[in-house]
Order: structure tokens, then sequence, then C-alpha cells
């Protein structure tokens, strides 16, 4: 029951060469900056774009293989999707949205039309059964169009940027219902997100795409402790640099990082925003991590304080606003930044 | 805005009075010798002819008076004869209905009479040229017509309107033959030529037009010769009109027609001379 | 701006109030009632509303094909079906003729083998008004496909429903409404129509007088009469044309 992907698809100029697989029962999010290929992938797998190479098979039969010349038409695939824009049908009602995929089966009307009643019913939507899409909120209608991709049991469920459309006040809610509904779905489950929230909360497993190539894959633990791209450490808000280690010493373009644990080879070292320290005057003490930056920009994060920093390294700070009116910071002004070894986290490349 | 306004009133008030001044009398004539003329009889004036009359003709008569314009132009030139071409109920109508015409030509009295007795006609109507009926079919005559009897049940016969003088007379052709096509196989035309055109261009198996329009036709009809017992002759009066810009070209149209040349052309295109 | 419409308004206004101001209201129930006038007006509803059938029927697979295909030649095949708009009807009918009529290959050869006469028939005036009608169907309900996102259709497919189904259940319905405009105005166009009528399915009382040609007919012998029937054809058209909401000619808008 397994999705196994290779995608090679040529579009307009753009190359996406991506593989992974993906296993039931499991939530796989696919996280990437814009452009890189994820909304490719999906149609891929949709069949909206059909594969220029490669190999698409899910639960033992063949969706897509363009060398045995195999192409299962995007009505005959057992895949579900949810769109950024859900795209409900605006002429039907939430139940005969919902209803739709049935009687695309050849369920009889009232039959699937009871069906639908009871899944919605289950999400707390009896109310707005009756109602035209146009008249329910955008989480009731995100939660319609989820259970409109659902009713028809598919074997892969697609859902793009689901919560993208969302009001931030809804948006949680709404998140924790869909982790709920994916956590009872016994096929695979594939979410496209930029939210780092969402990748985190709903996520079991991430698969990163960067320029139409897989940079990383694993499970949400792995990915998110040992970043090994850009994307997914600014995903996290994390620093994320690159070196050769000798023992405890890191080198990276000319600076010297140092560790605590000795490793060695080419390592990604991710040091915690928080753990930066800033300093109007060269630090005394025994944090050995050091260097005079400049600040380049400040932006309100939560209810604190983002500081990016040009040097030796570039690095992002994180203080608290109290810290900032004492600092005196400003775009321009120089620092001095320093980690604790025991801070920093190194891992071989 | 508002002078876009103005402007936009400015346009539709020139519209509007355009429109009100074409409407009534006619064009402006361009300059003319007015002769003192009675309609009808032949004037002889000092000054070459010149000038831009409007002939409303019976549509029996296209070719015809296509020539006759053609040569009075010919004759004196510096005058320009423009013609209109239609059944004679829709020019005299047209006439009633004020349109500028200097002359018409009608292809019976009826519809003369009826501008006549509206005291549009200047002086009296002239008798130019006479015409009867005859059958026309497909080349070849498929259907082997014969007589008025055969239309009966040939096929889609084609006849003019009840009130274009051709279809009338028609209908009193096939009276005199004690002849009656279903109303299922007859198709109306709005004129003779349109009742012609029925015959050479659409499927209708048969048709009744005038003689001289089944000459103008030449190959594309057969023709069917209708027993003088049972024909019907059509008389055709001309007149010049109350109305007209310019009665003394008029005058010398109307002269022209009924002159030895206009009297060969018309017996050349098939026309009888007037009885 | 206001201005211009106005003037607008009048250029169709003044005509129309002419024709009422002219009728005998007195005797117009009697001019009616006469067998010609009656034979008109039937024989014009239901070729009409045949016309109209024959024009959504082939129409709606050729809207289809402009707005979603990318056929080779478009352009041209749009402007072929657009050209009935342009042309003068009579012309329409001379290229019916030369099409149709027994003496043009598939005319003679639909009379040898089936009997059948297109010219001087019904059959021939539905033709002929499908003809001229045709086009203003085309125009309406290609330009809502356009309008419509193709994406529903997408979304339907993904939910396995086959092309029929998503043309039955997706496409259609968010178009009915400029299919119901795009009938209605062929319907209107259909019964108005004359020079193609009466070029290729000629004048035969019963057969094929419609209204409009027994009024023209009847101008010259019967003014009255002719100004009742042609009261009866504005009014007709008046009051289906009112229905015509403009929500529908705007598209598909909810």
């Amino acid at each position: 029951m397994t999705l196994a992907a290779q995608i090679q698809v040529r579009l307009d100029g753009f190359d996406l060469d991506v593989s992974f697989t993906a296993a039931p029962g499991r939530v796989l999010a696919v996280v990437g900056p814009n452009g890189a290929g994820k909304t490719t992938t999906l149609r891929a797998l949709q069949g909206t774009v059909a594969l220029d190479g490669g190999r698409i098979e899910l639960a033992g039969s063949v969706l897509d293989d363009p060398g045995a010349r195999a192409f299962v038409v995007p009505e005959a695939r057992r895949v579900g999707m949810v769109h950024q824009d859900l795209l409900l049908f605006p002429h039907l009602s939430a139940r005969d949205n919902v209803a739709f995929g049935l009687r695309a089966q050849g369920v009889a009307k009232a039959e699937a039309r009871r069906r639908a009643d009871e899944q919605l019913a289950a999400l707390g939507l009896a109310a707005q059964a009756g109602s035209r899409p146009s008249a329910l909120s955008g989480g009731q209608a995100q939660r319609v169009a989820l259970l409109r991709a659902l009713v028809t049991q598919p074997d892969l469920l697609l859902l793009d940027e689901p919560l993208a459309a969302l009001d931030p006040t809804v948006r949680g809610d709404t998140r924790r219902d869909l982790r709920r509904t994916l956590r009872t779905f016994s096929g695979i489950a594939i979410v496209v997100t930029h939210d780092p929230i969402d990748a985190l909360t709903l996520a079991d497993d991430v698969v990163v795409i960067e320029h139409g190539r897989v940079a990383q894959t694993g499970t949400l633990a792995e990915v998110t402790s040992r970043p090994r791209s850009r994307h997914v450490a600014e995903l996290l808000g994390t620093n994320l640099i690159q070196g050769v280690a000798t023992g405890t010493e890191v080198q990276t373009g000319g600076t010297v990082i140092h560790l605590a644990d000795a490793a060695e080879g080419d390592v990604f070292v991710t040091i915690p925003p928080s753990a930066v320290a800033l300093h109007t005057a060269e630090p005394e003490g025994s944090a050995r991590n050091r260097w005079p930056m400049t600040v380049a920009s400040i932006e309100p994060s939560g209810e604190r304080m983002r500081i990016r920093l040009d040097g030796p390294l570039p690095l992002v700070a994180e203080i608290t606003t109290a810290s900032l009116a004492v600092l005196q910071l400003q775009s321009g002004t120089e620092v001095w930044a320093s980690v604790k070894a025991t801070e920093l986290h190194a891992y071989p490349r | 805005m508002s002078v876009r306004r103005s402007l936009l009133a400015l346009f539709a008030g020139i519209a509007l009075l355009l429109a009100a001044c074409g409407s009534s009398g006619g064009s402006e004539a361009s300059d003319t010798t007015k002769a003192p003329s009675s309609g009808g009889g032949a004037t002889t004036t000092e000054a070459p002819l010149e000038g831009e009359i409007t002939v409303s003709a019976a549509a029996s008569l296209t070719e015809s008076f296509t020539d006759i314009g053609a040569a009075f132009e010919e004759e004196h030139p510096g005058t320009k004869v423009t013609f209109t071409f239609d059944s004679s109920g829709t020019l005299s109508q047209q006439i009633l209905d004020g349109a500028p015409v200097d002359v018409f030509a009608s292809a019976d009295e009826k519809n003369m009479e009826k501008l006549t007795d509206a005291g549009l006609v200047k002086g009296e109507p002239a008798v130019f040229a006479q015409n009867q009926l005859v059958i026309v079919t497909k080349p070849g005559n498929p259907e082997g017509i014969e007589s008025l009897a055969d239309l009966a049940d040939a096929g889609i016969i084609s006849l003019c309107g009840e009130d274009v003088p051709c279809g009338k007379f028609a209908g009193e052709a096939l009276e005199n033959a004690g002849v009656t096509i279903p109303e299922g196989s007859v198709t109306r035309g709005q004129n003779v030529k349109a009742t012609l055109a029925a015959v050479t261009e659409g499927d209708a198996v048969a048709g009744i037009v005038y003689v001289t329009d089944a000459i103008a036709a030449g190959d594309a009809v057969d023709t069917v010769a209708i027993p003088a017992d049972e024909n019907v002759i059509a008389t055709y009066p001309v007149a010049v009109l109350t109305d007209t810009q310019d009665a003394a070209l008029a005058s010398a149209f109307v002269d022209y027609v009924s002159s030895e040349e206009g009297q060969a052309v018309l017996e050349e295109r098939g026309f009888l001379p007037p009885a | 701006m206001l201005l211009a419409a106005v003037v607008a308004l009048l250029l169709f206004a003044l005509p129309l109030i002419g024709l009422l101001q002219r009728a005998d209201w007195g005797n117009l129930l009697d001019d009616l009632r006469s067998p010609t006038s009656t034979a008109a007006m039937r024989l014009s509803i239901e070729t009409s509303l045949m016309a109209t059938v024959l024009a959504v029927a082939l129409g709606m697979p050729l809207a289809w094909v402009l707005a979603r295909t990318d056929i080779p030649g478009k352009a041209a095949v749009r402007a072929l079906v657009l050209l009935p708009m342009v042309l003068p009807p009579v012309v329409g009918g001379v290229a019916l003729l030369s099409a149709f009529s027994r003496r043009s290959p598939l005319g003679s050869w639909l009379y040898d083998v089936f009997g059948i006469q297109l010219t001087f028939s019904p059959a021939g005036v539905v033709l002929a008004e499908a003809f001229v009608a045709m086009p203003f169907f085309v125009i309406t309900v290609e330009a809502a496909l356009r309008g419509l996102d193709a994406r529903y259709e997408q979304v339907a497919a993904g939910l396995g429903a086959s092309p029929t189904q998503v043309f039955r259940r997706v496409t259609l319905p968010l178009i009915a409404p400029a299919v119901a405009a795009g009938a209605i105005l062929s319907w209107a166009r259909a019964l108005g129509e004359f020079g193609a009528t009466i070029t290729f399915a000629g004048n035969i009382a019963g057969r094929t007088r419609t209204l409009p040609l027994a009024i023209y007919l009847q101008l010259e012998s019967d003014p009255e009469s002719a100004i009742a029937l042609s009261l009866v054809l504005l009014l007709v058209s008046f009051a289906v044309l009112v229905g015509l909401r403009d929500r529908w000619l705007g598209g598909a808008r909810r």
C-alpha cells in the first residue's frame, strides 16, 4: 500500500527530478521554497502532469511509467486532492460536494447523500450540510473540501497548502482538526506546505525539495534536528552553517567556530538564534566563539526580536525587546556576537 | 466631463436636425433649367438638358429601362438617370410614403391610379408599352409542361405575390384557363425578378412571369406560351410626379420613353407596343 | 454618457412606438384571427422552436471545441461559425441554395435516395433559421465556457467522474444561465428571420410563409393586417427578451 515515486518532469524550462517513498498511515510533508517543484510533484502524482521519466507506483499498481508507456488518467487513480483554493463546486451544497465522488463511483444519490451527511456530522458540520460553499466560513469550507477528497477512500491523499487561505485566528483550530482527521486516515497523506508549524504539527516524515531536487528526506525528528538545507533551517528558524571540522574547530569561510565535542570532515553546524548573545563591546568570559558583526535588519518575531547580522559568518540572533532597548541597536550598529560552544550542534554533512 | 456632454448634445441635435431635413422634400437639385411645361407633351427648350432624376420602375422594366436610361444620357450629356426597380405595388407605396421620385413607370394601371387619386401625378399618365405572361420552366422542360393546366400538379410553382401586378394577372390567366394550383404548391415572390429567380436559382419547377422577363433570362429557362384567350395583357403607364425637383428633365425622359428610340428598345426586349 | 444612452434608446423606442400608434386597435383581433395570420403565427412558432433546438444541439459541441481545445486553424473555424451573423441574410439563403437545392450534389442525392427536398419545405425554413441563429448561441456559450475556471472540471475528474459526468454535473450547471441566454437569443433571431427563409424555403402559405414573410407580403395589400402581425412579433419577442436576466448575459456569476 506504499507509494514509490520517481518523478522526472521537464516543464517550461524547469527540471524536476525527485524520488521518495511514503507509507500508509503516515503523513509526509513536502517542504521547500517557492518554485522548487512541490506543486509539480503533486500534479504528477495526481495525473494532471505526465512524467517525462521515472515511475509512480501506488499500492502495487503503476500509475505512470513513460518507459513502459503506462499512464493512468486522473479519474482512474485512487488519489484524492485538496487544492489550495479548495475549489468546492459553487453550484452544489456542502452535502452534494462531499457526495460527488461517491456518485461518480456509481453510488445512488440518496445513499451518497446519507453518507455525506454522516461525514459532515462527524466533523461538526451537520448544520452546514445544505449550504452553498459561498455561505461557509474558511474553516468550514476547508473541512468540506477535505471530506470531499476522503469520502472515496483514496489510497493517496494530497493536500496543497491546506491552511494557507485561512484567517490566522482559525488556523490553529483547523490545523488541530486536520491533524486529527489525518491520524484516522488509513492511506498515505502528503501535505505540501510553507508554514513550519504546519509541518511540525502534521508531519511524520519530511521531504525537502529545492531547485527541483530532493535536498533531504527523513522523519520529522531527523530533519528538524539535523537540517541539511538552508530552507529547512529557515523553516525552523535556526542558523545553519557549513564547514570542515578538525577536532573541535570548524573552518568556515575564513572563520573558526569552536565546538564542545570533536568532529571530523564536512559538517553542518546549527546555532539556535536564542543562543547568540549580543554585546556592545568585545565580551569577556569563556565564550570562545565571538565575532564582530553589523546589524543588517531587525524584525519582531512573536514576543522577541530577530536580529540579522552581517559579519565573518551570517547569523540570526533572537533577543528580548528589553535587551534591544538596552543595546540601542539599529540597522548598521556594530555589535559583538558570542555563542557558547555547548550551545552549538555539529553533525556530518 | 461637461464639455463632452455639450459636444454629445450638439451632435445629437445635429443628427436629429439632419434627419428632419432629409425626410421632407427631396435633395437639393443641382442647377437646372426650369422650363415651363406640363408633363406628357413634348417640350423644346433652347438650353441643353442637364441634371439628375430618379425613376421608379416596375421590375419587369429592369433591362429595357436600363438601356433607355443609358441612351438618354448619351443623347443628353450632363444628365443622369437613377433607377429603382421593384414591384409596382412596393414602389407606389414608397411614393405615397413620400419617397423623393421624379418619374414612376408601373406594370399596371391600378398602381398608377393610387398615385393620381392622391394627387401625386403631374398631368396625365401615358401608356408606353404592353406585356404578356408566359410560363417559364427549367431548361429542357423536364416536367413536360405544355399548358397552364399542367401547372396544377407539376410541383412547386413560382408566382408573384397576389398584389404584385404579374401575380394578379397570373391569377386571372389561371382563372381564364379554369386551373387551380393548390396553395401548398405555390411560392410567392415579392417582385417578378424574385419570382423568376425561384425557377432559375431555386427549386421551383415552373413559374409565370412576363414574356420580357423570360427573354431577359435567355438560356436559363425554357418557355411555354399561354394561348391568347387565356393570357392577360398588362398595360404599362408612365408619369412625371408632382414632387419632381426637375420637371423639364423628368418630362424629357418620359417623352423619350414614348419616342421612336425608346419604343425600339422596348420592342427589342419583347414588349408589345402600347395599344 | 447618460445623454448618449438616451439618444440610443430613442433610436430603438421611436420606431416601435410609431408601430403601436399606427395599429388599428379596433380590428386587431379580427386581423389576427384570419386563417392566413394564424397559419403564419403557428408556422413561425414551430419552426423557430425547432431551429433553436437544432442550434443548441449543434452549437454546444462547437462552443466546447472553440473554448476548450487547441485544434489547428481554430480562428478560421470561429470565423466560419460567426459568418452568418455578418452576411446579409439573403446571401445566406443563396449559400444554402447552392449547398442544398436539388441541383446541388448533396441536394440531388438527398432527393434521389431519400425523396427529401429541403427547399420550399418547413424543414428548409428550420434550416434557414438555424443557419442564422446558431452563431448567437455559440458565441454566448463559448464566452461562458472560457470564463469558467477549468480547474473545477479537473477536480471533478480527480474525484473519479468520467468526461460525460464532468460535463453533465459540473460544466453544464455552471454555464446553464449562458446556455439559456444563448438559446433565447437564437430563438429571437430565428423568429425574425426573413431573407434566408424567403430565398431558400420560398414563400408558400401554410408551409413556409412565416410571420415576417406574411407581414412583408401584406404590407401593400392589407397594411392593417401587416401591422397587426408586426405587433404580435414585437410583443412576443419583447416579452421573452424582458425575461432575459442581465445576469445571464454577463456569464455564469452567482
